[in-house]
């Protein structure tokens, strides 16, 4: 058996990792094979051996580069069809700990800081949630905003109206940037 | 151009069903057989819980079982946004699902709880239409754009991430709510 290489997160985009590693990412975005050898079957496709696709797969995770390992669900096909994008402008200061604040609460699925782009936009701050209706995210938000006392922070509720694609992100690919 | 058929029906899915979607967003094991040990776990037998995720795959609920990489390390990508004509909107939405590296491309209201910008109480630049632009590397991003700008003769929005404070896409599914409804 070959030995694992040490990839850095860095590394992992680098034109030296191994050709074998690269594909057995583009393999692991796409899927697992539903079969009771999954690990066995990506490493031959990539062409590594079992025990070194699962060590890389190991490491990906320890290093972060890997979020979550596991079955990847559409919400919406669930029935959980309202998302609302809400956007926040909040001064400088602050958006660190209301970031922080927000991402623990439960129905926050993503929260990201990204830049204003004044005049047209001046929102700083980006979370997702989701629900049955309508009715129930903008409940849930307003809990939010009067638990983390966040009255004074001009926000909006941008609730999807249409998907014209949700499909499986690829490299790529992602989920949502 | 929808890609998503209508809703699942919560009722058809039963205690196995969700417990694995519950147990399993994350922490699928890393090990020879991750099926026989969730079946293990679970209390089921490692044939039923592959006949029960490729069951969830077939009807849409999964769109896999597999990897979520961190896309700030794993390439390139932002979130975009355009302002069109409302009536046009589904032409523009073509020309974007069309362009490359193009993935989550969405209608979204754009009556908020505040004017975007005072001068434009009409919110003729309320962004309608928003997608995530990806790419393998940062410059091939940017000509994506700039390729997709072009084309849809409307300025993009650019918003690239800054900071993650929430890295954790699972979510805990409200079964019973979805139940009543």
């Amino acid at each position: 058996m070959r030995s694992a290489t040490p990839l850095s997160p860095e590394a992992a985009r680098s034109p030296d990792e191994p050709a074998a590693h690269r594909r057995l990412r583009a393999l692991l975005e796409q899927g697992l094979p539903l079969t009771p050898r999954p690990w066995q079957t990506l490493a031959e496709q990539a062409g590594l051996a079992e025990e070194e696709a699962m060590a890389c797969v190991r490491r990906w995770q320890a290093e972060g580069l890997i979020k979550r390992l596991g079955l990847v669900v559409r919400h919406r096909r669930l029935g959980l069809g309202a998302n609302a994008m809400v956007v926040w402008d909040v001064p400088d200061e602050r958006v660190a700990l209301v970031g922080r604040r927000l991402a623990r609460e439960t129905a926050v699925t993503l929260c990201y800081r990204r830049p204003r782009r004044l005049p047209d936009w001046p929102y700083n701050l980006f979370c997702m949630i989701h629900g049955a209706r309508r009715e129930r995210v903008l409940e849930t938000l307003e809990a939010i905003v009067a638990r983390l006392g966040l009255e004074e922070i001009p926000h909006r509720a941008l609730f999807s109206t249409r998907a014209y694609r949700q499909c499986g992100a690829r490299y790529a690919r992602e989920e949502d940037a | 151009m929808h890609c998503q058929p209508p809703p699942e029906q919560v009722h058809d899915l039963d205690a196995l069903d969700r417990r694995l979607i519950d147990s399993y967003q994350r922490g699928l094991p890393v090990c020879p057989r991750p099926f026989a040990r969730i079946a293990e776990r679970l209390g089921a037998a490692e044939d039923e819980v592959i006949a029960r995720l490729e069951r969830l795959q077939a009807r849409g609920v999964l769109s896999r079982v597999g990897a979520v990489f961190d896309h700030a390390r794993a390439g390139a990508s932002l979130l975009a946004a355009v302002a069109v004509p409302e009536a046009e909107r589904d032409a523009f939405a073509e020309l974007i699902n069309a362009a490359p590296g193009v993935n989550h491309n969405y209608a979204r209201e754009t009556q908020g709880r505040a004017p975007l910008a005072q001068d434009d109480p009409a919110g003729e630049h309320d962004y309608n239409l928003w997608f995530v632009m990806t790419a393998p590397e940062a410059p091939a991003l940017e000509a994506r754009l700039d390729a997709l700008e072009a084309r849809l003769g409307v300025p993009i929005l650019r918003l690239p991430m800054l900071e993650s404070f929430h890295i954790d896409l699972a979510f805990p599914i409200p079964w019973a709510e979805l139940e009543r409804t």
